[in-house]
């Protein structure tokens, strides 16, 4: 065998290490023990409608991580997804009860809304050199304070719009696979996920992506418009964030203006444990839904077993400190 | 020959300071230039303006002949000319290619990536330059010198034909450098012109054609590099002449051993290692990079474990499991990486002097005594002669030689007997090295004991008293100071064991 070919393999497994296969691994093997650990524990776990909770629970808090990994992978931190989810839903409500248009202005009007506010959080990181988490924090109440507003503090039904439920809870799948009644709005959060995965590893845009998280500064001196990619990924992931706000407004057939806070916690959990770094460059999409599964899988898990929604809570934080705590002790020894 | 950039009269001004007056560089087709002068001299401001990432407030640029002025990094790139930063800027995360071709990918329709033409782009490169680099490994994962020929294949790849390299060799070991040295004169023969910045002064008569010296934002000359002596070039870069001290090495024969080494253990790093260390004495630690001799020094101050050996200190056999024991037994380390573990930037003069020895200013209550703590900065800034307006003033206002100072400081306080400077002088000038110098044997006639480690040939044998020669992680030999020529270190410093 040639030196050449032997540094190939060599680099090839080295390369596996770096793209954060382990850690992806290791959060597949904790979902499958949870799994089965929960199977063994009440047999009403294993139960398609079960299943099927589960992965219903998972679509808007996916959606939202994949979302916010985005974001996370360009170095930055994005605190407003849960408050931009509801704005847009509120957004959506106005176009479609208040003003009675038809459905595809409404989904127009979520993505829209979602991208332009999105591009504002951008322009606030990368023109006004506003710390992510600041200007992200600000967002989150701006948005937060404005569909309060918008909506009047009160929620805004989809009654008058037929099928807006639909989005969520019908099922494509099961009109023609009845036997597999797989919700849209799982559906949504898989096309979205293989969609951010291949623009993260295919495209321009993801390329910058993992560049602004890995040396922006290098980037720049590249020449690189490093702003202008920071915005288009703050938009991207806005828009993101728009359709989950459809999904969540559809599941409950309206747009609840005091909902939102706490969404961005739960998505950021979902992506930390999926194994993506908080300092940028490194991250999969599907690492981020599989965290968001755990998470999900956790919460019900725990109430299939009756432990008080408290303790479920208590379990989320200490997941999320040792699934870090493994990336750790992981990269600690590669280093 | 014909010029290939001409720079005349630059002037730049940032608030507060001006950093460049009436700077003047020219450079030829084929030609290595060499640009020196102490830190702050405005070299590398000179290359930014050269490279676009300043604007100049005056002055005039010429590239082969004609005007130019360049808006962004990117337009100066373009027109040929790249520049290879100290810092390697480069993109752990990213593969090879990928970081070669950054803002330049390939693409397909909708802004997808052409992965393949872009690594095939990298091989092209690297062929040229007769090197062996996968272009999908993880620049993280490479060594430094391969980074750095991977920056320099980046710079190839604008089909550069004006190269600035900032420091290249900082971190590079021989064999690195050697190869490095080859792609250069390939470069040269190609009529690449190359600005060459280095402190270095051998690698000068090795590579360069031509110096050009700067001081104080001021151009000073241009000399032959080939003809013109190092002092005469130190001499030029600091404005006066350094006086070039003999060791004076003291007599200890009768010293009482302070710190013993016996049979250090630890992997493949460290390979039996055992030294001692008399009262007084300063004893240099030589070998190339990953020698393992920075991994000596973090093992005995505890910030590393040991597999095995003993460590002693007057005597008697310590346990040392963390810095703290270090600490404790008089052990004091000086980090070759200040600004990571040596200092608090954003922390002032007084509270990193206090640092190591807080439990002192402490009262019972865990109030801390301001008054005290203001009276022993004071002490020490007079005593080291450290340059700041104020004991209040942050560390990051001051100048590398006066960081180190601090740190220093900071040590003497804990009352450490034996201090370990691993590369006391990284990213410090001249006349500020030479401070440091007289302050190491100031410390080693108070009776201090201390244990250098360089990189710099010249450094070690001018401060040390004995020379320890580390190489694969272990000792091969310990010279006597003064007398032993870098000839014979650098072949202990080679000697691989199998």
């Amino acid at each position: 065998m040639s030196d050449a070919s032997i540094s190939e393999t060599s680099s090839f497994i080295r390369r596996l290490a770096d793209t954060g296969a382990h850690q992806k691994l290791l959060a597949f093997a904790s979902l499958i023990l949870l799994l089965v650990g929960f199977s063994i524990a009440s047999p009403n776990f294993m139960q398609t409608s079960n299943m099927l909770a589960i992965l219903q629970a998972t679509s808007v808090n996916g959606v939202l991580a994949v979302a916010a990994t985005l974001v996370i992978i360009t170095g930055g931190i994005d605190l407003s997804v849960g408050t931009l989810m509801t704005f847009t839903a509120v957004m959506t409500g106005v176009v479609l009860t208040n003003l009675g248009a038809p459905l595809p202005f409404g989904i127009l009007t979520a993505v829209l809304m979602g991208a332009l506010c999105g591009a504002c959080s951008g322009t606030l990181v990368a023109k006004m050199k506003i710390p992510p988490f600041i200007a992200t924090l600000g967002m989150m109440l701006i948005l937060k304070g404005l569909s309060l507003v918008i909506s009047g503090t009160r929620p805004i039904y989809f009654n008058d719009t037929p099928g807006y439920d639909l989005i969520s809870r019908g099922s494509i799948i099961g009109h023609f696979f009845p036997s597999l009644p797989i919700p849209n709005g799982v559906l949504i959060l898989f096309i979205v996920a293989i969609t951010a995965s291949y623009v993260l590893s295919r495209t321009v845009l993801g390329r910058y992506c993992f560049a602004l998280g890995s040396n922006e500064e290098s980037m720049r001196l590249s020449g690189v418009n490093t702003d202008r990619w920071k915005i288009a990924i703050y938009a991207l992931a806005g828009g993101i964030v728009g359709i989950g706000g459809l999904l969540i407004s559809s599941r409950l057939n309206s747009a609840q203006p005091a909902l939102g806070l706490g969404y961005e916690l739960e998505a950021i959990a979902a992506v930390v444990i999926g194994g993506t770094s908080l300092s940028g460059g490194r991250g999969t999409v599907l690492g981020t839904v599989i965290g968001a599964l755990i998470m999900a899988v956790l919460t019900n898990g725990l109430r299939v077993l009756s432990v008080a929604q408290e303790w479920q809570t208590v379990v989320t934080g200490l997941i999320i400190i040792a699934a870090v705590y493994a990336d750790m002790l992981r990269r600690n020894r590669t280093a | 020959m014909s010029n290939l950039v001409t720079m005349l009269g630059i002037e730049k001004r940032f608030p507060g300071v001006h950093a460049l007056k009436a700077a003047c560089l020219e450079l030829q087709t084929g030609e290595v230039h060499a640009l020196m002068g102490e830190n702050g001299a405005g070299k590398s401001t000179l290359m930014k303006i050269l490279s676009g990432v300043y604007s100049k407030d005056a002055g005039l640029v010429k590239l082969m002949g004609s005007d130019i002025e360049f808006k962004n990094p990117r337009a100066a790139q373009e027109a040929g000319i790249c520049i290879i930063h100290q810092e390697l800027s480069l993109m752990n995360d990213l593969t090879v290619a990928q970081n070669i071709f950054i803002g330049r990918e390939p693409r397909l329709s909708f802004g997808r990536l052409d992965e393949a033409a872009l690594n095939n782009g990298a091989i092209e490169i690297f062929k040229l330059m007769n090197l062996a680099i996968d272009p999908r490994a993880i620049v993280g994962s490479l060594t430094i010198a391969k980074q750095q020929m991977v920056e320099i294949a980046k710079a190839l790849s604008y089909r550069s034909n004006v190269l600035v390299m900032d420091e290249p060799t900082a971190a590079l070991n021989d064999t690195e450098i050697a190869d490095l040295f080859i792609i250069i004169e390939k470069l040269k023969k190609e009529g690449v012109g190359i600005i060459y910045i280095s402190h270095k002064m051998d690698e000068l008569k090795q590579i360069a054609d031509r110096v050009t010296v700067m001081r104080d934002g001021e151009t000073i000359g241009t000399v032959d590099a080939q003809t013109t002596s190092t002092d005469d070039i130190i001499s030029m870069m600091v404005g006066r002449e350094l006086i070039n001290e003999a060791v004076n090495i003291p007599d200890l024969s009768d010293a009482p051993i302070v710190l013993e080494v016996q049979k250090l253990c630890r992997g493949r790093e460290i390979r039996d290692v055992s030294f001692n260390l008399k009262k007084g004495e300063i004893l240099g630690f030589a070998g190339l990079m990953g020698a393992g001799r920075t991994e000596v020094a973090r093992a005995i101050f505890g910030a590393d474990k040991l597999d095995s050996g003993t460590i002693k200190v007057h005597g008697e056999t310590v346990s040392i499991k963390s810095p703290t024991d270090a600490v404790e037994v008089g052990i004091g380390y000086l980090s070759e990486d200040r600004k990571h573990f040596g200092i608090a930037t954003g922390m002032d003069v007084r509270a990193n002097i206090a640092m190591a020895s807080l439990k002192r200013f402490t009262s019972k209550l865990g109030v801390l005594d301001e008054t005290a703590m203001q009276d022993v900065a004071s002490e020490y800034i007079e005593k080291l002669d450290i340059r700041t307006p104020s004991d209040r003033q942050e560390l990051r206002f001051l100048s590398g030689g006066n960081q180190q100072k601090v740190v220093i400081g900071k040590w003497l306080l804990r009352n450490s007997e034996v201090l370990i400077f691993d590369e006391p002088t990284r990213g410090i000038d001249v006349g500020a090295k030479a401070e440091i110098y007289k302050l190491l044997n100031q410390l080693a006639e108070l009776g201090r004991s201390i244990i250098v480690i360089s990189s710099e040939l010249p450094e070690v044998i001018r401060l040390s008293h004995r020379i320890a020669v580390m190489c694969e992680g272990r000792v091969t030999g310990i010279l006597p100071g003064g007398i032993s020529s870098q000839k014979e270190i650098m072949s202990l410093a080679t000697r691989r064991s199998d």
